[in-house]
């Protein structure tokens, strides 16, 4: 699967809309530790934004933040308008998030886990309709799992099982995703598909915040990136303005380079090796 | 546990022309479920068998025909000729139809409470007897019968109140105890609920060792379990508490069905898990807790019966309640007319029954490592 490149058209167009998510002096404070600093980010509907940093930077803390998960001092707009200001069912019919190990009970199959998504659309007592289940499969088959959907959880490998996750977020038909590391723990292959995922989610006008580890991978998806060191952003940008040597050293330490993709041009991130 | 057919939460009524449809019939961890309305169908013909058997069996056999028209002839508006005898009248419809109506709303309420518990819990071993929620529940009625307080322990009045008490506050107990900086320990939550019911039960041991004759008879003929005391006052006073906390519980299906997700996963589709898991627990314990106002302390139908229907129909609770609801009513109506025929004329308490029935069932479910403590 070949990187799309940032479609400008469409983030142009969502730049000139408020922001889909926007973050100002978002501070969370666990315990007299600052988990995050005075961040700030915008997301704008047609962009994949990816989030970056070391372990322990923040990243899964400010996207709970994001959501309300957690208790934040700062300013936090989804749309134009303040997070405070959603109701439960409004704000995930708006935003939906998919975390970092979400768990399910292993006897569920795939299609009851994507129709679980359709929940903040459904009334106390309304079943799922026709139109529920078709929004299921479509989701399903966005993320490439539709043959899966009679497939019970426990049996899948792992990059189907994370595919089965995004589905039903994708139930949701929100025009922001969230997602905290889709791409752990996937071989490069499906790490590439996951990924080429989110760009033609964006192309459609989702606006996409994802927490990355790998950040070759990250600077090959990504519109814009922000990297996070110890609650704060180090550098906000292009990929090639925040993917470069003197960040990755500052962050991560001297054992990594950063290179030019011989082709693209997109900086790739290497071990110095022995 | 293989069952064929399957219906993946599809509305019953739609052709099922999918992919999944198409390779139901093939191995490869395919979800495999019963059919629901078929399947209520057939539990609900079981459970209407069952009952006729238990009204037909006792002291004195009653054929089926007999007791069919006895029942038709109390329709209002309706006379059927029957040769029963008013002895027979007087034991179908003052003695056995109470007594069958007591154990299938004991046996229904117990289920569902069970399987509301193992839904806010995420533990499918969360039940009424092994989180405490029983003995609670009864050394409250203990207690409210040694006191002065106006107390008729044969005849129910305020005795669900009592119970109810002490249930919840030992569920919210159980469960203080077990969550530990966010994270439910399902070990520790049954442990937790095993000691306390060990602790209840010592307090109530001790107020029938210190009580008179008149206290300590209630009190054990309810810590035993059993329906020999059932009586259509009972079931007046108990069906309001039951209907009550059934409808609490049926409301939240859905929202159980997203609760089998992690918590932050059902906060990200809209629940308010704090505030649905106290509802469902309260509703769940008024449910268990007038469970054992009406019969005493009856263990395990609250983990038997969930577990079958699971098997069966799969984990949406939109099938499982309803499905708990009929089978659990089926279950206990047989195990009390086992009970109540086996060794005739004595009566071996429904408690014991269920005890020797669910023991091996919760050593099973252990062993099968289906099951995470």
């Amino acid at each position: 699967m070949i990187a799309h490149p940032p479609t400008p058209t469409a983030a142009t167009e969502g730049r000139r809309a408020a922001p889909a998510l926007s973050a100002r002096d978002v501070t969370v404070t666990v315990d007299g530790r600052r988990l995050v600093d005075a961040v700030s980010l915008d997301v704008h509907a047609g962009q994949v934004v990816g989030l970056v940093g070391p372990n322990g930077a923040g990243k899964s803390t400010l996207l709970r933040a994001a959501t309300g998960l957690r208790r934040a001092e700062g300013h936090i707009a989804l749309e134009g308008r303040p997070l405070t200001a959603y109701r439960n069912g409004a704000l995930f019919r708006t935003v939906a998030v998919v975390q970092q190990a979400p768990e399910a009970p292993a006897s569920l199959a795939v299609e009851e886990l994507v129709l679980l998504g359709r929940h903040p659309h459904l009334a106390l007592l309304r079943r799922e309709s026709a139109r529920d289940h078709e929004i299921a499969r479509a989701a399903m088959e966005r993320a490439g799992c539709a043959h899966l959907a009679g497939r019970m959880l426990g049996t899948l490998s792992g990059g189907e099982r994370r595919r089965a996750f995004i589905a039903r977020a994708l139930a949701q038909q929100p025009r922001i995703l969230l997602l905290d590391e889709p791409t752990s723990g996937l071989d490069a292959d499906a790490q590439a598909q996951v990924l080429a995922l989110l760009r033609a989610l964006a192309a459609e006008g989702v606006a996409v915040l994802v927490v990355l580890h790998d950040l070759t991978f990250a600077a090959a998806y990504c519109d814009h990136m922000v990297l996070l060191h110890e609650g704060r952003v180090v550098a906000a940008g292009a990929p090639s303005e925040v993917v470069t040597g003197q960040h990755v050293r500052a962050v991560y330490g001297a054992h990594v380079r950063v290179l030019p993709h011989p082709e693209t041009g997109a900086p790739l991130v290497v071990p110095v090796g022995r | 546990m293989t069952i064929r057919g399957l219906r993946l939460g599809r509305p019953h009524d739609q052709p099922h022309a999918t992919s999944a449809g198409a390779v139901s019939t093939s191995g490869g961890g395919q979800a495999r479920r019963v059919p629901i309305v078929p399947g209520l169908a057939a539990l609900g013909a079981l459970l209407a068998a069952v009952a006729l058997l238990a009204l037909t069996q006792g002291a004195a056999d009653i054929p089926p025909g007999t007791v069919l028209r006895v029942l038709v002839d109390r329709l209002p508006g309706v006379t059927v000729e029957s040769d029963a005898s008013d002895a027979w009248r007087r034991i179908l419809i003052d003695i056995r139809l109470p007594r069958i109506l007591a154990a299938g709303m004991v046996g229904a309420a117990l289920s569902v409470a069970g399987s509301a518990y193992q839904g806010v819990f995420r533990n499918p071993l969360a039940e009424p007897y092994l989180l405490g929620v029983a003995a609670g529940a009864g050394l409250a009625v203990a207690i409210a019968v040694v006191s002065p307080l106006p107390v008729d322990a044969y005849g129910l009045g305020w005795v669900p109140l009592f119970a109810f008490a002490g249930g919840l506050a030992t569920v919210l107990i159980v469960y203080t105890v077990a969550r530990s900086g966010g994270v439910l320990d399902g070990g520790a939550l049954i442990l937790g609920g095993v000691a306390l019911s060990a602790v209840w039960a010592g307090a109530t041991s001790f107020l029938i060792i210190n009580g008179d004759d008149r206290i300590s008879q209630p009190i054990l003929s309810f810590l035993f379990g059993g329906f020999n005391t059932a009586s259509w006052s009972k079931v007046v006073v108990a069906t309001p508490y039951l209907v009550a906390g059934g409808v609490v519980v049926a409301l939240h299906a859905r929202v159980l069905n997203v609760l089998q997700l992690d918590e932050e996963q059902a906060e990200h589709l809209g629940v308010n898990v704090s505030r649905t898991k106290l509802i469902v627990l309260a509703a769940a314990s008024l449910m268990a807790a007038t469970a054992v106002a009406v019969a005493g302390v009856i263990g395990f139908v609250g983990l038997i019966v969930p577990h079958a229907v699971r098997m069966l129909f799969g984990g949406d609770y939109r099938r499982t309640l309803p499905a708990c609801l009929v089978g659990g009513a089926a279950l206990l109506i047989a195990v009390d007319l086992v009970a109540r025929t086996a060794i005739q004329p004595q009566e071996v308490p429904v408690g014991i029954l269920t005890a020797m029935l669910g023991g091996p069932f919760f050593l099973l479910l252990l062993r099968s490592r289906k099951v995470t403590l």
